[in-house]
């Protein structure tokens, strides 16, 4: 059986729950999989990766810097702490952390990537991905000594599959020093979930009219532990900030449900959204391009059905 | 300062691609246009040259014939000239990309600094700037959303989820990657779309490059099938509502 590396995120020394499905998706058949961290992470997430198949927890560190704060230190080091624990492939998944990370190694390794994968076999050495904004599904085989391949965050679902783990911790040494540094970050004023991890996205289009507006799909999203979206039409209004639109040339999600409100349904919308398991769609117009392209649709002012929602839900949760 | 951009000539985002046997597809009809990301590294490195007051932008495509026309697009937005790579094969892969384009670079200049898109709207790969930087030797950093430079140094801005942004510093020369946020591509006037026609592209063939290539194979290229319609729910505005709750319930989707 191969030996599968992954990459897992963490969050204040936890391990974030959207690595469940990429360790579901690197345990395959029965691989051996060795998970690697950035930061000292507790017991209890120890126990959290072993419960999703992860038989190795390795701290990777440099000599050199700190592999948080510098992407090409941290892939560097990681490609060593691969090299060491003698892994066959090695996955992590298509975040802003990961995207970065993975490119890096790829480039500096030389070997083929394939990114935002919606599928991997290690075993196979294939994946498979979007092209053309998600027009079409590509098959590709991944040559060499090493399979690298980022995964969509919610394009495997999570499966538990509990083995017993091992903790270890791995510095590289003679890896060089850091060319790019993170100076600061600079928090956003709204505490709002990673779209890209959301399980469940509502995304307000056009109509919603101004910023303030977005309270109402907060209040459901909060219900609904959801992320808060905007098509593009919405975010070149100035209602909502670059960071918050799907589609083309903003995020690429795949959440299990996606609520669209007043989004029309541009091709550039779906190129963003399409890989969701339910799309439904709330618009006034029952001819909207949306209806032909989603599974449930409301014709109705998203003004009044997003309220109702949120009333109908929190009285289902409270039944 | 000399500004190499990265561009590449894609299918239109709005256009249906038809998809024919062996990996391939028909472009007869397809409208091709810049890749809308590269749009944003054009565009800087246009602001980027007029604020030094002295320099040069260059385009580099690797791309078949057709992309000349793409190109004069770019050089209206008042890049200065372009090297066109020229290839038939439609998904050749990151790794040879990125070695056509050092290749093309080096027989023209030495950059001061390389931008491109963060990734290209049709293999969606958000590869070639790292294996570009990493062929260079140069530090790279990727999905900008602002950039400055000061004194040999670039400090850049990127987005790392949840309205967070994180500032990262690296030394010229290097690979810069845009996203949307970092400028306005400027939409090109009349007397911009008739100079760019003079704008001289110097065409290379990739064979004449020498370079090996390998990468990822596209082993099968399959149509995304469209959902079939909605299922739209029926009744007053509450009735809707509570039907949809019921169903993403039994579906076990809440």
């Amino acid at each position: 059986m191969p030996k599968i590396g992954v990459l897992i995120e963490t969050e204040n020394q936890a391990i974030k729950q959207i690595n469940h499905g990429l360790l579901t998706a690197a345990r395959g058949q029965g691989n051996e999989v060795v998970a690697f961290v950035l930061e000292a992470v507790s017991d209890k997430a120890a126990h959290q990766a072993a419960q999703y198949g992860a038989a190795t927890l390795v701290q990777v560190s440099a000599d050199s810097g700190d592999v948080l704060s510098s992407p090409d230190l941290c892939a560097r080091a990681l490609a060593r702490a691969a090299q060491e624990y003698g892994v066959d492939g090695l996955a992590g998944l298509a975040t802003a952390q990961g995207r970065d990370i993975f490119a890096r190694l790829a480039a500096d390794l030389d070997l083929p990537l394939a990114s935002d994968a919606l599928e991997v076999d290690f075993a196979g050495q294939t994946a498979i991905k979007s092209h053309f904004s998600g027009k079409a599904m590509a098959t590709v085989t991944l040559s060499g000594r090493l399979m690298l391949a980022t995964l969509r965050p919610n394009a495997v679902a999570p499966v538990q599959d509990a083995v017993q783990i091992t903790a270890a911790e791995y510095t590289a040494t003679g890896i060089g020093q850091a060319r790019v540094r993170r100076t600061s970050i600079q928090k956003s004023s709204q505490e709002q979930m990673d779209l890209t991890e959301a399980p469940v996205i509502i995304t307000g289009g056009r109509p919603i009219g101004s910023p303030e507006n977005y309270t109402i799909l907060k209040d459901c999203a909060r219900v609904l532990n959801a992320a808060v979206g905007a098509s593009r039409a919405a975010v070149d209004a100035g209602f909502a900030p670059h960071a918050m639109q799907v589609g083309q040339t903003g995020k690429t999600v795949s959440p299990n449900l996606y609520i669209a409100c007043g989004v029309s349904g541009a091709v550039q919308h779906f190129a963003g959204m399409k890989t969701a398991k339910i799309i439904v769609g709330i618009n006034t117009d029952k001819d909207a391009p949306i209806f032909e392209k989603c599974d449930y649709g409301i014709v109705g002012d998203m003004f009044e059905v997003i309220p109702i929602l949120t009333q109908v839900l929190k009285e289902t949760q409270n039944r | 300062m000399q500004v190499y951009v990265i561009v590449k000539h894609v299918p239109d985002t709005a256009a249906n691609i038809k998809l024919t046997k062996d990996c391939d597809y028909d472009t007869g009809a397809l409208k091709f246009v810049v890749s809308p990301y590269d749009e944003y590294a054009v565009e800087e490195a246009v602001q980027i040259v007029e604020k030094a007051g002295q320099g040069e932008v260059i385009l580099v495509t690797v791309g078949p014939d057709k992309a000349a026309a793409t190109m004069r697009n770019a050089l209206a937005m008042g890049a200065h000239r372009g090297i066109l790579v020229k290839t038939d094969d439609k998904f050749l892969d990151s790794r040879t990309t990125a070695a056509a384009l050092k290749a093309a670079i080096d027989q023209d200049g030495s950059p001061d600094l390389v931008l491109s898109g963060k990734t290209a709207v049709d293999t969606e790969g958000c590869q070639t700037p790292y294996r570009l930087a990493a062929a260079f030797g140069f530090p790279v950093v990727n999905e900008i959303s602002a950039l400055e430079l000061n004194q040999g140094r670039a400090v850049a801005q990127r987005e790392i989820g949840g309205n967070d942004k994180e500032i990262l510093e690296l030394d010229l020369p290097c690979v810069v990657g845009a996203s949307k946020g970092l400028n306005t591509p400027r939409f090109p006037k009349f007397p911009d779309i008739m100079k760019a026609k003079k704008k001289p592209i110097t065409e290379l063939a990739l064979s004449d490059l020498g370079l090996d290539s390998g990468g990822a194979d596209l082993v099968t290229l399959e149509p995304v099938p469209e959902r079939s319609g909605a299922r739209m729910m029926q009744g007053s505005v509450r009735a809707s509502v509570e039907e949809l709750v019921t169903i993403l319930k039994d579906e076990k989707i809440l």
